[in-house]
């Protein structure tokens, strides 16, 4: 995974409560054995019109969007399906942070396995954010700190662990597969209780 | 004399019997007992471990089914969508390579992922089940501790057998009283989480528990537990009891003999001791419940059937108020009305949530030697092809043909619209399945969640209707 230290850059907001994985990223896009080329149908049905011309009013669209690698967002973002393919988009697209009041809880582990920050700040913060939309905001990792263009400095939660592996880059799996040991020993303890291949 | 011990809930033992590791710097490794792959959340995963030359480490507790991207047409008909066939065979390539058992198209026992594991006896009491699929928490109606996962942890999973998780907070959800005639567990779980919100359980499981759940089937627990994810909850689990025990007894991988007896001594271990404490908690009279219908954009936005779609003016919140706004924009519908009576274009009955043979039968309760209306098109899908066949022995199937609905193959179909089942855009459905999120059935699709007695009268009717006139 690419290591994450800090953003800066201006947000792209939509602001709606519960933004599912759905409108995320269709799920007729799901029908993909790649990882990769989902950044064009990030939003898809909410940026383009049917017959696929860019709606000229979504924000995704709009020239002082171009560039942006912070999205704010509503509560509860990334509600809905398990699917990776909206932190696959949403980073292949180009962001690497989303700011919100809450996150759902698959998609906050999926982000983070995909060097896409979720930042999770007040109601208060959040507010402010919304009524200054064209901030230039800071994120800093190490600091866990969010930076406003006014100057004022918000500290935000983030799994110590989550942000160990970003900064440095760990790879999650092959910090299991450090565990060979315990795992073999749970594994001796343990008796299959079933056998699919039976 | 006896050490204390704390009283732990359900969810506190499964999680204990299952820590690989600790350590105060990580999250902690726990062990899977049960992992479920399909075709729309594994390639990315295989090509991972290919990439790292490795291996699957569990064969044995790995098991592979296609049910997403389906087709629900006579089995033996090509996937006329070109990607979805590269999709379904990269599966079939992906399990021959790595040696994982498979259920394909064209198995008898094929079906949707949620519904053949416990079918088969693969979901267990007590068990670790993950998929890469939200709705993994369905088998936690046998008292598993159930959950979905990204493709990330798939290729964990498939190498390690073991998973970096927190401890999710613990969430009772107790119900009690007896439903009333007409009223069903896909009401139930719509009443819940129209109470607590799409992220009302974001951070928890969920245990279900009083009177209620006990005196419902297993089938209908998987209804409930199925819709946890929807209450924002990743798992969602009842404790096993007789009624699990009588649904495991003698599936294919259940076991047998001594270690059937084994195994049913340890399952009664599982419930919840006395006095152990929820993170939260919170009551639902089950007697006091009508059934419940969807009207807008997520499945929060319930009410019972004859209720009034709610009207934005009425709401303080300003960031509510734009959401609801927007939500009957999209569905177009005007606030203050019921929804009792609006036309529907499609009723769908199906999905993991509501595919069971006895919701089948429920439908075809309601069906049987009635018609559907002209301007209906209805699909029934069975959610494996073991239910289709019990169905069939039953003569289900002629119920729903001579009603004039459609009786198709198994798999997910309309509920994800990914295999060509799927609404036009701006027509309506009355949809057994979980989710009514912007063109979820289909591109400019609007869904009305129910349960399949609601959806069944409905497609008599040809508008959303009471299923209590019906009965």
């Amino acid at each position: 995974m690419p290591k994450l230290t800090s953003i800066e850059s201006r947000m792209v907001v939509i602001p709606h409560d519960n933004i599912d994985t759905d409108q995320i990223i269709p799920a007729r896009f799901l029908k993909t054995t790649s990882k990769h080329g989902l950044g064009d149908q990030l939003f898809c049905d909410w940026r383009y019109h049917p017959h696929g011309a860019p709606k000229e009013d979504f924000v995704l669209n709009k020239p002082e969007s171009q560039g942006c690698q912070i999205l704010l967002a509503g509560d509860n973002f990334g509600c809905g399906s398990s699917r990776e393919h909206a932190p696959w988009a949403l980073t292949q697209y180009g962001f690497s942070a989303v700011i919100s009041t809450s996150f759902a809880d698959i998609f906050k582990n999926n982000s983070l396995k995909n060097a896409l920050l979720p930042i999770v700040v007040p109601p208060d913060v959040h507010d402010e954010l919304l009524e200054n939309p064209d901030e230039i905001v800071k994120i800093d990792l190490a600091s866990q700190t969010l930076t406003l263009s006014s100057g004022r400095q918000v500290e935000f939660p983030i799994d110590s662990f989550a942000k160990l592996c970003l900064l440095e880059g760990i790879d999650e799996l092959g910090y299991i597969q450090q565990h060979e040991p315990d795992i073999a020993a749970f594994e001796a303890a343990h008796p299959a209780l079933i056998d699919t291949r039976a | 004399m006896t050490p204390s011990i704390k009283p732990r809930t359900i969810i506190e033992k499964i999680w204990d019997n299952h820590v690989v590791a600790e350590r105060p710097d990580a999250p902690t490794l726990v062990y899977i007992d049960l992992h479920l792959v399909h075709e729309v959340t594994s390639p990315q995963a295989f090509d991972g471990l290919r990439a790292r030359g490795l291996k699957v480490r569990r064969r044995d507790l790995t098991i592979a089914t296609t049910d997403h991207s389906t087709p629900t047409t006579p089995r033996g008909l090509p996937i006329v969508d070109e990607i979805a066939a590269a999709q379904v065979e990269r599966l079939i390539h992906n399990c021959a390579h790595f040696g994982i058992h498979c259920y394909p198209l064209g198995s008898e026992k094929q079906g949707i992922v949620h519904v053949i594991g416990p079918e088969l006896g693969l979901t267990q009491p007590g068990m670790t089940v993950v998929c890469g699929d939200s709705h993994t928490a369905t088998h936690g109606a046998l008292g598993a501790l159930a959950f979905g996962i990204g493709t990330s942890e798939v290729e964990h999973v498939l190498a390690t057998q073991c998973l970096l998780q927190k401890r999710s907070k613990t969430y009772q959800v107790l119900v009690d009283g007896t439903l009333k005639p007409g009223v069903s567990a896909k009401d139930i779980i719509l009443a819940l989480i129209a109470r607590i919100g799409i992220g009302g359980g974001t951070g928890f499981v969920f245990e279900y528990c009083g009177s209620a759940i006990r005196a419902l089937s297993m089938e209908e627990r998987m209804t409930i537990c199925n819709m946890s994810i929807e209450g924002g909850a990743r798992a969602g689990l009842v404790a096993p009891d007789d009624t699990t025990f009588q649904y495991v007894a003698g599936r294919q991988y259940a076991p047998k003999d001594a270690q059937w007896d084994e195994a049913v001594a340890r399952w009664r271990h599982l419930p919840t001791d006395d006095g152990a404490i929820y993170d939260k908690s919170i009551t639902i009279d089950a007697s006091s419940l009508e059934p419940m219908i969807t009207f807008g954009t997520n499945p929060g936005m319930g009410i019972p059937i004859r209720a009034a779609v709610p009207n934005p003016s009425d709401i303080y919140d300003p960031v509510e108020r734009a959401s609801l706004t927007r939500a009957l924009a999209y569905m177009d519908l005007s606030p203050g009305k019921p929804l009792l009576g609006h036309p529907v274009n499609v009723v769908f009955i199906g999905s993991c949530t509501n595919s069971r043979i006895s919701d089948l039968r429920t439908a075809a309760s309601i069906l049987r030697g009635r018609k559907v209306h002209p301007n209906v098109r209805v699909m029934v899908v069975p959610g494996s092809q073991q239910v289709k066949e019990q169905a069939q022995a039953e003569g289900l199937d002629r119920v729903f043909l001579d009603a004039g609905a459609d009786w198709r193959e198994a798999g997910c179909s309309m509920c994800i619209a990914m295999n060509g089942d799927q609404l036009e855009p701006g027509e309506y459905s009355v949809s057994t399945s979980n989710r009514n999120f912007e063109g979820r059935q289909g591109k400019g699709g609007r869904t009305f969640l129910a349960s399949p007695l609601t959806a069944a009268a409905s497609a008599i009717a040809g508008k959303v209707s009471d299923v209590r006139e019906f009965l």
